[in-house]
């Protein structure tokens, strides 16, 4: 008989006041006497509607029968034959419009916690098998791999299980992607994201940081001189916007990436660390997605007592996750929510002293359905900050586009790709992730790393 | 992991290394710069590529010691290895139609001229080369500058070697002596480069300077580097580190660059713990 409970089992977490001050992971992850118990709400229903929404079709009963059973390897097994991430997935996978948004307990309730299950499944797997994988028999064939986050790595992990000889270039020093440049450790921690790169290389990946494709190497030339048959490129979509409002210039703006990745890749937050990061008493955060809420957490932790999400739309707008717009309330972010940034004040020495903002009021729905924010004219005010974080979306870097022949993309400089094969317009050369869809999605860019996997595994077999 | 295989000290402040680093030698060209990380725990300091051997594989840097992380460098021998050198970073300089060109460098900004200078003669361009240090202890490069200019101007602030003032009194002599530039290419301190961008603007000569605003990724992806030239925003990691003088916002840079002032005068303090038992490494 399935548990009836209305509400998942709890998770355990640290206490706002107390975890906005370190950067230890928030949420402490179910014990398997919690998985257990949560797993027996399943219904294991007949026409599986949770796994529609699940982008990688993670086979969601079959996990969970196994969890309620105790028997978390055959969980994990039946994961991972679809998902190579799950100890991520499971952790920043929008899971409210994905997998549980489809969840008939959510009808009547709360869904069954799919995301949860998973992250316990993987965490499991990982503290109590130590197995290094087998690295395969290889096929001779060679097959580059440009950028490291979860699109190259899904793409790297099955061409290597398949018996290719694959390189990773990455353009940083540390392999990873936004899961170590841009989500923080208090969310995803890096230990979780490195054991998933160390497993490739016993798998025979060979990872190259330091190495901007594009500049020191041009496609061309990886396939030509150094012998790689295929390439799949999966550099992301790291472009930051800025508004282009007056004060953007001054000193304390910064754009997300960059406060994020002074903090998250350059530790800025470990005195053992020579990055420097503004010491800041009070800041803006301007925007409301992952990266927002990203950002203004972090400058709690490192002390701000007063942060701002600033958003010019209503919270029910917001792109960021729903657990993560909770939780940055809980800490003491306070929303700006309708409202619309003018412009940054100088102090008089070049240093942000304020950010202006106009509210906002939501018009008439426009064609779409979607109502747009409109400015309500003379309701400008000002908030006091020393800093501002411009967090308003990212697109794909030029640099490969611009130096390869042959490579279209599109107005928003996504790469075109065949959707069957994620092949690019060059034969060859495939893409995925955040390069051809825009900022979207870690299981989505892992989706099409996959996808990407099969097609060249299935072109070089016919080359 | 990357090797130095030469060091030079040029004077007390300036050091000059040459790194193993065969992809970024085979690939580099004047005008672009590397990134490097000394271990796990330092920050991304951008450096002008000096001069590369393909043959070798090797990429040498020059660089004066001002704060913690180039300090941390210099005191890196030859067979010590680093862990990060990321590069060729920004867009190479452009000598298009250029037939003769005054180059213009002021203190360690002569090891960033140094390169462009030797490009321009290698390309059989007339290059009159004018470079400006406070005194005669600290001039460098001074035979190497020889061996790549038609004339080579020295200026020290003090007169105590060659000849007293500054570099852009010396380029006002030479334009208005008849000189026919139709390039000047100045490289050293914010202030100077703003100060030969005005010398040349009456004289309507195209003036590029080579701006180094604060950076990490040098790809184009935190727009840390970002710059207004001509009133547009641009990343001078990508775009540049070369632009047109007569267009840089100079005052909006030396804001810029002021950022971390106070907190890097903290972090050498941090740090001296750092540094001593680095040091202390180094002797066991
Ligand atoms: C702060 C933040 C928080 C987020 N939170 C979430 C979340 O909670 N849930 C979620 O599902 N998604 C989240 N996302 C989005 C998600 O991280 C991305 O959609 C996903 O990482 C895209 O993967 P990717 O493989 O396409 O590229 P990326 O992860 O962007 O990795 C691209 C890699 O390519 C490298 N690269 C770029 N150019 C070159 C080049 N020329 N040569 C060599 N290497 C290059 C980059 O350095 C980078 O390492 C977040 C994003 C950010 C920035
Ligand atoms: C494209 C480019 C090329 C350069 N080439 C050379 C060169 O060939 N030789 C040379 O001596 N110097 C060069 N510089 C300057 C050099 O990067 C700085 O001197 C160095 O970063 C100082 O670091 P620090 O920790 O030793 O000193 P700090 O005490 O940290 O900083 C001293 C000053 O250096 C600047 N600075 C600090 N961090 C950075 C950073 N991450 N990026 C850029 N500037 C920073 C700031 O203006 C700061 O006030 C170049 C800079 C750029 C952007
Ligand atoms: S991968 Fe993401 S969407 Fe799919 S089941 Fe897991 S948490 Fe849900
Ligand atoms: S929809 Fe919910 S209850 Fe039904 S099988 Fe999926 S997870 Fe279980
Ligand atoms: S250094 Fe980051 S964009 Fe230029
Ligand atoms: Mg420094």
């Amino acid at each position: 008989m399935a548990n009836m409970s209305l509400e998942k089992i709890k998770m355990p977490e640290q206490a706002p006041n107390i975890r906005n001050k370190n950067f230890e992971e928030v949420a402490l992850g179910y014990t398997a006497e919690m998985a257990m118990e949560e797993a027996t709400r399943c219904l294991n229903c007949k026409h599986k509607p949770c796994i529609e929404g699940c982008p990688v079709n993670v086979r969601i009963p079959e996990f969970i029968a196994e969890v309620a059973k105790g028997d978390f390897m055959a969980a994990y097994k039946i994961i991972t034959s679809t998902n190579a991430l799950p100890a991520v997935c499971g952790r920043v996978c929008p899971q409210e419009s994905q997998c549980e948004a489809k969840c008939v307990r959510g009808i009547k309730g709360e869904a069954v916690a799919i995301g949860r299950l998973e992250r316990f499944v993987a965490d499991w797997y990982m503290a109590n098998c130590n197995e290094t994988p087998e690295k395969p028999e290889t096929n001779g064939k060679k097959v580059a791999v440009v950028g490291s986050g979860p699109s190259s790595l899904a793409c790297a992990g099955d061409l290597a299980k398949a018996g290719y000889e694959v390189t990773v270039f990455e353009a940083f020093h540390k392999a990873g992607g936004v899961l170590v440049y841009g989500i923080p450790e208090f969310r995803l921690p890096k230990g979780i994201v490195q054991k998933e790169i160390d497993t490739l290389a016993a798998l025979g990946v060979k990872f190259m940081t330091n190495m901007v494709i594009g500049k020191v190497l041009s496609i061309d030339e990886i396939i030509e001189d150094m012998g790689f048959e295929a390439v799949f490129i999966g550099t992301g979509a790291g472009l930051p916007t800025f508004m282009s409002i007056p004060g953007e210039a001054l000193v304390g703006v910064y754009s997300a990436n960059e406060y994020l990745t002074r903090i998250n890749l350059m530790k800025a937050y470990l005195s053992e660390y020579d990055t420097p990061i503004r010491n800041s008493k009070a800041v803006a955060v301007v925007g409301g997605g992952n990266v927002a809420m990203d950002a203004a957490r972090c400058a709690k932790r490192l002390g701000a007592e007063n942060v701002y999400i600033v958003y010019r739309r209503s919270e029910a707008e917001m792109p960021a996750r729903l657990e993560e717009v909770h939780h940055a309330k809980e800490e003491g972010i306070e929303f700006h929510l309708l409202r619309n940034p003018v412009q940054i004040l100088n102090n008089g020495s070049g240093q942000v002293c304020g950010i202006e903002c106009l509210k906002m009021e939501l018009g008439e729905p426009d064609a779409s359905g979607r109502r747009s924010p409109v400015p309500i004219e003379g309701s400008n005010y000002v908030i006091d900050v020393d800093t501002v974080v411009m967090s308003i979306g990212t697109s794909p870097n030029p640099l490969i586009r611009s130096t390869t022949k042959g490579l279209e993309s599109n107005r928003r400089g996504c790469l075109v790709v065949n959707e069957e094969t994620n092949q690019t317009t060059r034969e060859g050369v495939y893409a995925g992730g955040d390069a051809v869809t825009g900022a979207a999605t870690v299981i989505l860019a892992m989706g099409a790393g996959k996808k990407a996997a099969a097609a060249i595994d299935e072109y070089l077999k016919n080359k | 992991m990357f090797q130095i295989v030469n060091k030079r000290e040029l004077n007390s402040a300036v050091t000059l290394l040459e790194i193993e680093a065969p992809f970024v030698a085979k690939k580099a060209q004047a005008g672009q710069f590397i990134i490097f990380r000394v271990d796990e725990f330092s920050e991304r300091v951008p450096l002008t590529i000096a001069d590369y051997n393909r043959e070798k594989g090797t990429v040498t840097i020059i660089f004066q010691k001002v704060g913690f992380s180039t300090n941390l460098l210099a005191s890196k021998e030859i067979g010590d290895t680093i862990s990060d050198f990321v590069g060729p970073l920004g867009t190479a300089t452009e000598y298009e139609g250029m037939k003769k060109v005054a180059v213009v460098g002021g203190g360690v900004g002569c090891a960033i001229a140094y390169p462009q200078a030797k490009a321009l003669h290698e390309l059989g361009v007339e290059v009159d080369v004018i470079v400006g240090f406070r005194n005669k202890d600290i001039v460098i490069l001074e035979d190497e500058m020889k061996a790549v200019s038609t004339n080579y101007y020295l200026m020290t602030d003090d007169g105590s070697k060659a000849e007293k003032g500054f570099v852009t009194d010396k380029l006002k002599a030479l334009i208005e002596g008849g000189n026919e530039y139709d390039t000047v290419i100045a490289i050293g301190p914010i202030p100077m480069m703003k100060f030969v961008s005005l010398t040349t603007k009456p004289y309507g000569i195209k003036t590029i300077v080579s701006l180094n605003p604060i950076m990490i990724d040098g790809t184009g992806m935190c727009g840390g580097c970002r710059v207004t030239v001509g009133g547009e925003i641009k990343f001078a990691c990508v775009d540049g580190p070369d632009f047109d003088g007569h267009l840089v916002d100079f005052d909006e840079l030396i804001n810029r660059n002021s950022i971390y002032k106070e907190r890097e005068g903290e972090i050498s303090k941090d740090h001296v713990c750092r540094m001593d038992k680095l040091a202390k490494d180094l002797i066991q």
